[in-house]
């Protein structure tokens, strides 16, 4: 089947979305953009891959009709498995490269200690890895480098004691290897893990899993045609596409945050280096922008900075400063005075929850600057981008959005982070069509 | 594809036989000025906007203008450095880059684009007309220089006309203070034929810089009246204004822009003929000095040809009729001095970018916002809002500066360039691309 891809570069994460010709969502993939947008840009991509492939996988099992219940146990069961299988083939391929550089002169007396060692932690790896694919397994982060690497760092501790290995030599091996490992693109068929994974929940499970099976097989082969491909986002321009295949964020973000809400007139979205405010009219069509300047005050990149400054997960951040009661207010949007601001008042007593408040709201009122500039929220106002997932954040963008404006409809998705992705998708589709002057399918 | 990155070394970069006149012009301006110490001429120096050329000239002045030597340090990628020094001596990071590029350079043994140090000002003639910074900066050279100042004041044209109490205001102070001052620090007796002969010749350079931005009506359009449009600016709205230069100048770039309408061309850009047009655009704002070649990439490389600007304006509103006249010597000095663009009131720039947009048939306004001048920049929003309105045309703000290189961040600015160009083109192509 034909399909376009939109794919979002962002500076923190790189946001993938598939979507059919019918103007349908097969899948939406994410990861972190590292250095390197070429890898993200494949990873997104893929795991926008396997996404369509479970939307494939229940449409295919709608048209069976009845088993509920057991459809979703049943993809739950494959999706866990499929990534097991994905976290196992990585794990692999850590393994295989942290081994390759127990060499040289430096590894010549403990070369082989260190080797048995690295075998023994990445066997306790792999033994544990189900466990973290388990149905009720909670894990805090889908990217590889989390979740390898926190398991890594504990285990090797352990080993490296035991084994009488120096820790920082199995630490130092690992850190050189993950970069590379990260910033390889998985390899394998996705079809052949698909496979793999399917294996495993079919002798996992009984009953309606083989009927399934047989139905996700058919889906399986289903070939994912990639018809047309769009770039957005900061990144777009390191990657080798033509300039047909390269649509502008503020573009992006209108037309997705538009498909998801119809009557959305006005966007915002803070991403990790700026902030945008957009007004779009009744098609979707940008009218209208103003973002930030070349300075980063206001956006996601100064929470970064905080979290760094508090030593806590971005997170973390949200949830703390909703435990305000009487927040401080804070003046400087700056991200350089950032830090600066939040010791003084830390060293004058001032509770952290207060200041973090005041913090959230510092950027939001920076956000409404950009707003009006770009001529006021109207109804109905969405609000996309990673900041969007920090309830401090919203909570105070509703308050400031009603005082100013009053009773504004304000659309807060779960899946806002892919709004630019999706823009981008479905200008690839109209691309495809011919529908866009000037750009030839 | 993308089209490959040309990185053009200086040498390769393509200019129109005009533009290396107009450097040559101002290159002998430049000698002219450095070797005033060993001629025994003796320097003026004022502004661009309603500067007064030909009375400096009547008094054998020479005109000595800071903005443009902070220009050229900008192009030549020494204002940095200059407004470093000027930060180091205490200088606000917020002030005007052009006083602070000037301030530095001079602190530095203000060398000139030459290389060779500029002179000492005899006088300081400034000449008020929308910017209050300029006073601020001539008390600071006042106070280095020790030389006389001279403050002409120009009524700020809040009503959108200029009125007979305006012109005799003026006029009173060139008689009664502007020309006697200079004659008396120039030793020169004030000669009111020779300001007539050199109105004459204003007024022909005049008539052909207009016939030239005007070409910009064309499809494609043969000029980009902003970056081209700067060269173009050079020789009326700095020393050579009155001048046979001036008038051998517009008339071999009439002749240059009129063989590319022949053809049907579009302007001249550093990396060759502009391809296909496909954005007319009208701009409002200075440009940024600091990162010329790569802005103006960011245009063509668009195919957008910039076809009307208000910073050609700022040096005398041509276009709108004016002509220096022979005939009222000094009143016409004053009413050139009141209609620049800077000294207009916001209802008169934005009646100018509209009627821009629609007499040129342009996709729509750019405006480029100037981090640290406060005068063109105050009120930009409105204008935006308003020219929007009335043309129905959409509009889009960028920020950089003049020629301080640290507020022009590329990715942003090509971000939102991009955005603009995909947005015109979007509402360009209608509802049915975005149902």
């Amino acid at each position: 089947m034909k399909t376009f891809v939109g794919i979002d570069l962002g500076s923190t994460t790189t946001k993938a979305v598939m979507m059919d010709e019918d103007e349908r969502i097969l899948g939406r993939g994410i990861t972190n953009s590292r250095s390197n947008y070429e890898t993200a840009c494949s990873v997104a991509t893929e795991e926008a891959k396997i996404d369509a492939r479970f939307t494939l996988f229940r449409r295919e099992f709608g048209a069976a009709g009845a088993l509920d219940d057991q459809v979703e146990e049943f993809l739950g069961a494959l999706e866990r498995s499929f990534r097991l299988e994905q976290f196992l083939e990585q794990l692999g391929d850590l393994e295989e490269t942290c081994v390759k550089l127990v060499r040289g002169e430096r590894f010549e007396k403990i070369g082989d200690g260190v080797k048995a060692a690295l075998a023994e932690v990445f066997s306790r790896l792999r033994s544990e890895a189900p466990a973290m694919y388990a149905p009720d397994a909670d894990r805090k982060s889908d990217f590889f480098r989390d979740i390898a690497g926190s398991r890594y760092l504990a285990v090797a501790e352990e080993v490296g004691r035991e084994a009488g290995v120096s820790y920082d030599v199995l630490l130092n091996v690992y850190d050189k290897s993950i970069i590379a490992v990260e910033n390889r693109p998985p390899s394998g068929k996705l079809n052949e893990k698909f496979k793999a994974a399917m294996q495993r929940v079919s002798q996992e499970n009984t009953g309606a899993a083989t009927i399934l099976g047989e139905k996700a097989e058919h889906a399986l082969g289903i070939e994912l045609e990639e018809t047309y491909l769009v770039g957005t986002g900061y990144g777009r321009v390191t990657l080798p596409f033509s300039k047909e295949h390269i649509r502008s964020e503020i573009l992006c973000h209108g037309l997705g945050a538009h498909m998801m809400y119809p009557k959305t007139r006005t966007v915002l979205d803070i991403g990790g280096q700026d902030t945008k405010g957009i007004q779009v009219n009744p098609d979707g069509i940008v009218e209208n922008f103003q973002m930030n300047d070349r300075c980063a005050a206001g956006t996601g990149r100064y929470l970064g900075y905080i979290a760094d400054e508090m030593n806590m997960g971005l997170h973390e951040l949200g949830p703390m400063a909703l435990k305000s009661k009487k927040p401080a207010r804070i003046n400087s949007t700056c991200t350089v005075f950032a830090g600066a601001e939040l010791r003084d008042r830390l060293a004058l007593g001032e509770a952290r929850e207060d200041i973090l408040a005041g913090l959230h709201r510092a950027i939001i009122l920076r956000s409404m600057s950009i707003l009006s500039r770009s001529g006021g929220v109207a109804d109905e106002f969405t609000f996309t981008g990673g900041v969007a997932k920090n309830e401090a954040a919203v909570r105070e963008l509703k308050k400031l959005v009603f005082e100013n404006y009053g009773e504004v409809k304000i659309n807060i998705g779960a899946e806002s982070i892919y709004t630019g992705a999706l823009g981008a998708s479905e200008f690839a589709r109209r691309a495809a069509h011919g529908r866009i002057e000037g750009v030839e399918a | 594809m993308r089209p490959s990155v040309v990185t053009a070394k200086a040498e390769d970069v393509l200019k129109d036989a005009s533009m290396i006149k107009q450097k040559e012009m101002m290159a002998k301006h430049y000698e002219r000025l450095s070797s005033a110490p060993e001629t025994g001429a003796k320097v003026a120096s004022t502004f661009v906007p309603g500067n007064l050329n030909e009375l400096i000239m009547c008094f054998d002045l020479v005109n000595n203008l800071p903005e443009v030597n902070a220009i050229q340090s900008g192009l030549r990628k020494q204002s940095g450095s200059y407004i470093m020094e000027a930060e180091r001596a205490g200088h606000s990071e917020d002030v005007c880059t052009y006083v602070k590029s000037d301030i530095g350079m001079m602190m530095k043994g203000n060398i000139g684009p030459n290389g060779k140090k500029l002179p000492d000002p005899d006088v300081l003639l400034l000449s008020y007309t929308g910017c209050f910074t300029f006073l601020k900066w001539f008390e600071l050279l006042r106070e280095q220089y020790k030389c006389p100042t001279i403050f002409l004041q120009t009524p700020y044209m809040a009503d959108g006309k200029v009125t007979p109490n305006m012109v005799q205001y003026m006029v009173k102070q060139f008689k009664e203070t502007v020309i006697p001052t200079l004659e008396e620090v120039s030793g020169v007796k004030f000669d009111i034929d020779r300001l007539r002969e050199y109105l004459k010749k204003s007024a022909q350079a005049e008539d052909d810089l207009v016939y030239i931005l005007e070409t910009g009506k064309n499809k494609p359009s043969p000029i980009d009246a902003y970056f081209g449009g700067i060269y173009y600016i050079g020789p009326i709205f700095g020393a050579f204004r009155g001048t046979d230069d001036a008038i051998d100048y517009y008339k071999f770039l009439r002749e240059e822009v009129d063989q590319r309408l022949l053809k049907g061309l579009g302007p001249v850009t550093p990396d060759g003929p502009m391809a296909e047009e496909k954005y007319r655009l009208v701009v409002e704002g200075p440009p940024n000095y600091t990162s010329f070649r790569q802005f103006w990439k960011m245009f063509y490389e668009e195919g957008a040809t910039v076809v009307a600007s208000s910073y050609t304006k700022v040096g005398g509103t041509y276009d709108y009729g004016f002509r220096h006249d022979p005939d009222r010597p000094l009143e016409s000095l004053a009413e050139y001095c009141l209609g620049v663009y800077t000294n207009r009131s916001l209802p008169m720039r934005i009646d100018m970018l509209s009627d821009y947009i629609n007499e040129y048939e342009a996709d729509g306004l750019l405006i480029n916002s100037i981090k640290s001048c406060n005068s063109f920049s105050a009120g930009q929003l409105l204008i935006m809002r308003e020219v929007e309105k009335r043309t129905g045309k959409p509009a889009a703000f960028i920020e950089t500066d003049l020629v301080d290189p640290r507020y022009f961040s590329a990715a942003n600015v090509k971000n939102r360039l991009e955005s603009y160009f995909q947005m015109v083109e979007q509402k360009r192509s209608g509802k049915g691309a975005a149902a």
